[in-house]
């Protein structure tokens, strides 16, 4: 079923050139949370929440970041825009080191890099129109006042399929894929290189979902825009991006192009994660493989391989011995001793999809 | 396919909401047949009815503003919508139980797990405390639960979601109920727990032979635990038929849409930078549902008479038919099936 080779992308050929300079470099990101307790608000302890992460999004490519609740994606991406400051690690964009910025020089960034939110009710305000909602950030930047902001928002909502007339209406009177639209039109407002995009598309409904995926694909296409999509569905991050990153416990454990990582994966969660994914086909059945337990809780992580008390695959050193993130070729990028699938690896345990 | 009598027979069942906007058909001539041991998937999206008829089947509609204003509920030969309230408490939760969606909003939490789950032991079963007690620990050992003996004695808060969902459904499993309403009983887990809770679901119905709806908006999880499926949309089966059926050759053009623009794992076709089939337009406001079929303003197939008139059921098989079809049968809204569109 993999005849249709890797597609390259309009946008991501002709790199050759900013291959060596990624639009975004995150480099050790670390963010701890302080657990505070007792009387004296004395910290306990650390909620390991991103711990060590490592990755960069090119011009012109979608990179996913997926896991679990509490992995640590959302924090991921919160960071890089600086709405929460880091513990320690670099980010790079364009080559600016993002945590070294001032106030004014950081709202001059935030031009470059917006976000999109998961939830289109809570995002919105509900006291604002649709046209100053859009126009904020045109007025935040003194970008265009009066008629001319007005002609631009009236453009940008026509671009994401609304209509100029919307803009004098609120929140309330518009539906929820409707509202993620308002939200895209306000994220791309200003041209941004980067979004982020925090599941932008997990609280729609099915039919609407689809829609959503293919503004965000137009919109990519005729801006050039870079997107890093935080998402914990499989089937939309790999409908949406060029590669995947895997995140569990703070760390990513496997990173590669969409097309390795769905499948040929070489983490056992990776496996075990797309082994879950339910599939809409009732003639298929597949050899599941079904983790046991929870995920561990990231203020005290289990020892060596994070991923060792479930993993099927385990051997006596993971629980000993941390895996560092490393290279097998062509850019495929896994922190296991036993990789799936390679020489004195593992064997998966379930049926990859072909 | 149709040798057992139905267990559950709901036929052209009414639920309204009046409001101070209108009236709201939010299930509007819902029929469907439940066979023992049998799972069936009411699949459909926000707002198309699906979770309603469930709270109907339970007489939980809050009244006002809700209302079952027509059809029939029949439980083996019993029809629900009768019956005194009275009557009704020893139903819920003893014949006919429900997992909800969020299991920390629909558990109690000043309440320990055992106090929840032996709550309904004693109320149904007339067992004792200590025997409620007892028997909670087994049904948590059943939907294995790691550690039942300490986590009966546990709050809500202090269990995972998963783990919540586990004890939700030791519960509604607590009393042997002939039928298990679950409403997205996996939409707030993680997919490696989703996993865990359907296998879960799967081996519990084999070993109890309950039967069940299986209430989602995902239709890999309908495909991977129902036998039947109703596909709804704004307040009515349009579709129906086995999941075979309904997956290898399905027939209205809104359940050919759904299936369509869902990205998939396993589909070479849906290759990044290719973009997804979609179904135009938006989920129609149940305050005002388009005239004729519901479903026109988005249809690629729309005809004239899609806009002012009904359609009703089809059979898919024998289009020539034309008339009601037999239940269980693949049958579809559609005039697209009828004789003479």
């Amino acid at each position: 079923m993999n005849d249709a080779a890797t597609p390259a992308r309009p946008s991501s050929a002709g790199a050759s050139a900013e291959e060596s300079a990624p639009l975004l470099a995150v480099e050790e990101l670390r963010k701890h949370f302080p657990l505070r307790g007792g009387i004296f608000s004395k910290t306990l302890g650390y909620v390991y929440a991103v711990d060590g992460v490592s990755f960069t999004v090119r011009r012109g490519e979608t990179l996913g970041l997926v896991g679990e609740s509490g992995c640590g994606k959302t924090t991921t991406g919160r960071v890089i825009l600086r709405l929460i400051e880091p513990t320690g690690g670099r980010v790079l964009f364009e080559g600016t080191d993002v945590f070294g910025l001032g106030k004014k020089e950081m709202r001059a960034l935030r031009r470059d890099m917006q976000i999109i939110f998961q939830d289109p009710y809570a995002s919105l305000n509900p006291r604002m129109t649709v046209g100053s909602i859009v126009g904020e950030p045109l007025a935040i930047h003194r970008l265009a006042k009066g008629r001319a902001r007005e002609e631009r928002v009236a453009e940008l909502l026509l671009k994401v399929g609304l209509r100029p007339e919307h803009m004098k209406r609120y929140p309330h009177e518009f539906s929820g894929g409707q509202r993620q639209r308002i939200g895209i039109a306000r994220a791309v407002a200003l041209h941004p290189k980067l979004i982020i995009g925090d599941e932008p598309v997990s609280a729609l409904d099915v039919s609407i979902q689809a829609q959503v995926i293919n503004l965000l694909a137009a919109l990519q296409e005729e801006f050039g825009l870079s997107y890093l999509i935080i998402a914990h569905n499989l089937s939309v991050v790999r409908q949406m991006c060029d590669r995947i990153a895997v995140m569990y416990l703070g760390k990513i454990v496997e990173l590669g192009s969409g097309e390795n990582v769905a499948h040929d994966p070489k983490h056992p969660y990776t496996e075990a994660l797309l082994s879950a994914v339910p599939i809409p086909d009732p003639t298929y059945k597949k050899k599941r493989l079904i983790l046991s337990g929870d995920v561990p809780s990231p203020i005290n992580p289990p020892s060596g391989c994070y991923f060792h008390p479930r993993c099927p695959h385990k051997r006596d050193d993971c629980a000993v011995e941390a895996p560092a993130l490393r290279d097998l070729g062509n850019g495929h990028l896994v922190a296991c001793h036993y990789p799936l699938n390679e020489p004195g690896g593992s064997t998966p345990k379930s049926e990859l999809l072909a | 396919m149709n040798a057992s009598p139905p267990l559950l027979n709901v036929t052209d069942l009414q639920t309204h909401f009046f409001t101070a906007e209108g009236v709201v058909r939010a299930v509007d001539g819902v029929s469907f047949q439940l066979r023992e041991g049998e799972t069936l998937g009411l699949v459909g999206e926000s707002g198309c009815g699906k979770t309603v008829t469930a709270l109907s089947i339970l007489r939980l509609i809050p009244d006002p503003p809700g209302k079952i204003v027509g059809g029939s509920i029949k439980l083996g030969g019993r029809e629900l919508l009768e019956l005194t309230e009275a009557q009704m408490r020893k139903i819920r939760g003893n014949e006919i139980s429900i997992i909800f969606q969020e299991p920390m909003t629909s558990l109690n939490p000043v309440f320990t797990i055992g106090n929840q789950i032996s709550e309904a032991i004693i109320l149904h079963q007339g067992l004792s405390k200590k025997a409620a007690m007892e028997k909670s620990i087994d049904m948590l050992r059943l939907v294995a639960m790691a550690n039942p003996e300490r986590r009966v004695r546990e709050y809500p808060h202090q269990l995972s979601g998963g783990m919540r969902q586990r004890a939700m459904i030791a519960m509604a499993l607590s009393c042997n109920p002939k039928v298990l309403l679950a409403d997205e009983p996996t939409t707030a887990l993680d997919v490696t727990i989703q996993a865990q809770i359907l296998d879960l679901m799967l081996k519990l119905k084999e070993e109890l032979g309950a039967a069940i709806i299986m209430i989602t908006h995902d239709l890999g999880v309908v495909a991977e635990s129902a036998q039947q499926i109703a596909v709804m949309y704004a307040g009515r089966i349009v579709e129906q038929g086995s999941a075979k059926e309904i997956f290898g050759t399905p027939s209205h053009p809104y359940t050919q849409g759904l299936l369509a623009s869902v990205p998939r794992l396993d589909r070479a076709h849906h290759q990044p930078g290719q973009r997804l089939p979609e179904i135009p337009g938006i989920v129609p406001s149940l305050y005002a549902v388009p005239e004729g079929c519901a479903f026109h303003p988005r249809c690629q197939y729309v005809m004239e008479r899609c806009r002012h008139d009904d359609p009703s059921f089809y059979s898919v098989d024998s289009p020539a038919g034309g008339e009601e079809p037999s239940n269980g049968q693949h049958a579809a809204r559609c005039f697209l099936l009828s004789d003479s569109p």
